[in-house]
């Protein structure tokens, strides 16, 4: 495999204020902030950072959020954060915070929801879920084009969809919940509705690893659709996120 | 911790109010009201008929217990604040179960280290001194109702003074070692012991 960095293996884990390079806004609810750390270096793709923040009297809050830049683009990391209304930090992020800001970050961390060039790869994505994954698909077109990665990105909306004008014939949309009536969703593989048991068959490699990524309910159903269609359980790796009951 | 950076403060951030429980909180985690699941791979499913625990390694005595055997065992009622690495903490919460103190008493350990596993393949170390003098639990339900399977259902490892990858879901057993080992998340870059007070999350805190 060419041009998967090494990660290092103890992350640096230190604090480093990092400058807020450039804003992108994908959604109407998720925004990519590319920061520049000091001390930059290079991780695997499916890793995260922990942003902190700090109110004058010292409170603090932290999270973390997953990369959604290739490593190969040196001394920059690109968070990607839903807004979650009442959302701490992931509001400070999107409402108050501009370019030229600082933010404290840490990372790269974790080692086992990550890609390390294993191949055939299905990455499944729910909503925000699918951070991670763009970073795995990113790093893979620039590394290794042929490599077999396929990606299935549920969605609520068209509008919703994160990252959709670098989804190509390798990246199939499920709309969960567009409303009837809309213009036909200028995405190459497009269908309305979950994703289902039929389509993950069609999508499933024979060998190889499944990385399922988003809402602990979205996650347990793929994770038994998976086990169906013939994945063992130590081919499915997930990172779940949000609170159940 | 690692790293400091004094004086650093986010331009135009407050925070939310620090009511009731912050003093509660650990650094840098916040209150949830849910119950967030996380798991590495799918969720296992593991009928009572087919669990049991047993505890072996460096015992004088290897035990095992049916799912019907660990329910003749004394149990009580834990309250407790649980702590996740992944930043939410829930307070408040409770918990029953059987002291890991009792399970070790007629197995009697002749090591200072432990390997919790599960059903499922995970596994956990955990020095046998955060396992024992009454801070560690295998709990079979959550707030009077049988332990849901998502949380780890008929039964799992809480040991509410670490972080919660240490309370091992689905638990199947405790081997006593004499020499430690890293678990599933600490060989995947977490804290070996993970204490929240001191805020050690990763390898290198």
């Amino acid at each position: 495999m060419v041009g998967l960095s090494e990660a290092p293996q103890r992350a640096p884990g230190r604090w480093q204020i990092a400058e807020v390079e450039r804003i992108r806004v994908e959604t109407p609810r998720t925004k990519t902030f590319r920061l520049r750390p000091p001390m930059w270096v290079p991780h695997l793709p499916g890793q995260h950072y922990d942003v902190r923040l700090t109110a004058p009297d010292g409170y603090r809050a932290e999270r973390s959020y997953s990369i959604a830049s290739s490593p190969l683009d040196e001394g920059a990391v690109e968070l990607t954060v839903d807004r979650l209304d009442g959302g701490e930090v992931s509001t400070y992020l999107h409402d108050v915070l501009v370019e030229g800001d600082q933010v404290e970050i840490r990372g790269p961390f974790a080692s086992y929801f990550v890609w390390r060039g294993e191949e055939p790869v299905l990455l499944i994505g729910g909503g925000s879920g699918v951070v991670p994954l763009m970073c795995m698909l990113r790093h893979r077109r620039r590394t290794a084009p042929d490599l077999p990665m396929r990606l299935l990105y549920s969605a609520r909306t068209r509008a919703e969809v994160i990252y959709a004008d670098e989804l190509g014939d390798d990246a199939i949309v499920a709309l969960t919940r567009e409303p009837e009536g809309a213009p036909a969703p200028d995405l190459p593989r497009v269908q309305l509705g979950r994703i289902f048991p039929g389509l993950l068959a069609a999508e499933a490699f024979d060998s190889g690893l499944a990385f399922v990524c988003g809402s602990n309910s979205f996650v347990e159903s793929i994770a038994q659709m998976l086990l169906a269609v013939g994945y063992a359980p130590d081919r499915i790796r997930t990172e779940r996120f949000g609170p159940t009951g | 911790m690692a790293g400091e950076e004094p004086g650093f403060v986010s331009r135009g951030f407050v925070g939310k109010p620090h009511g009731p429980g912050a003093d509660r909180l650990p650094p840098g985690q916040y209150l949830e009201r849910g119950f967030p699941v996380l798991t590495a791979g799918p969720t296992p499913r593991v009928e009572p008929s087919d669990w049991s625990f047993r505890i072996d390694g460096m015992v004088d005595h290897e035990l095992e217990w049916s799912w019907e055997e660990f329910g003749r065992l004394p149990a009580e009622d834990v309250p407790c604040d649980i702590h996740c690495v992944t930043k939410w903490s829930k307070l408040g919460i409770s918990f029953r179960g059987v002291s890991v103190d009792v399970l070790l008493d007629s197995a009697r350990p002749q090591g200072e280290f432990s390997m919790a596993r599960s059903f499922g393949g995970y596994t956990t170390n955990l020095a046998l001194d955060d396992l024992t003098g009454g801070r560690a639990w295998v709990v079979t339900e959550h707030e009077g109702a049988p332990l849901p399977r998502e949380h780890g259902g008929p039964a799992r490892l809480l040991v509410p003074h670490l972080y919660f990858w240490k309370s091992a879901k689905w638990v199947s057993g405790l081997r006593i070692m004499d020499h430690d080992e890293p678990g599933f998340w600490e060989a995947n870059g977490y804290h070996n012991r993970g204490d929240p007070w001191q805020e050690q999350r990763y390898w290198s805190d």
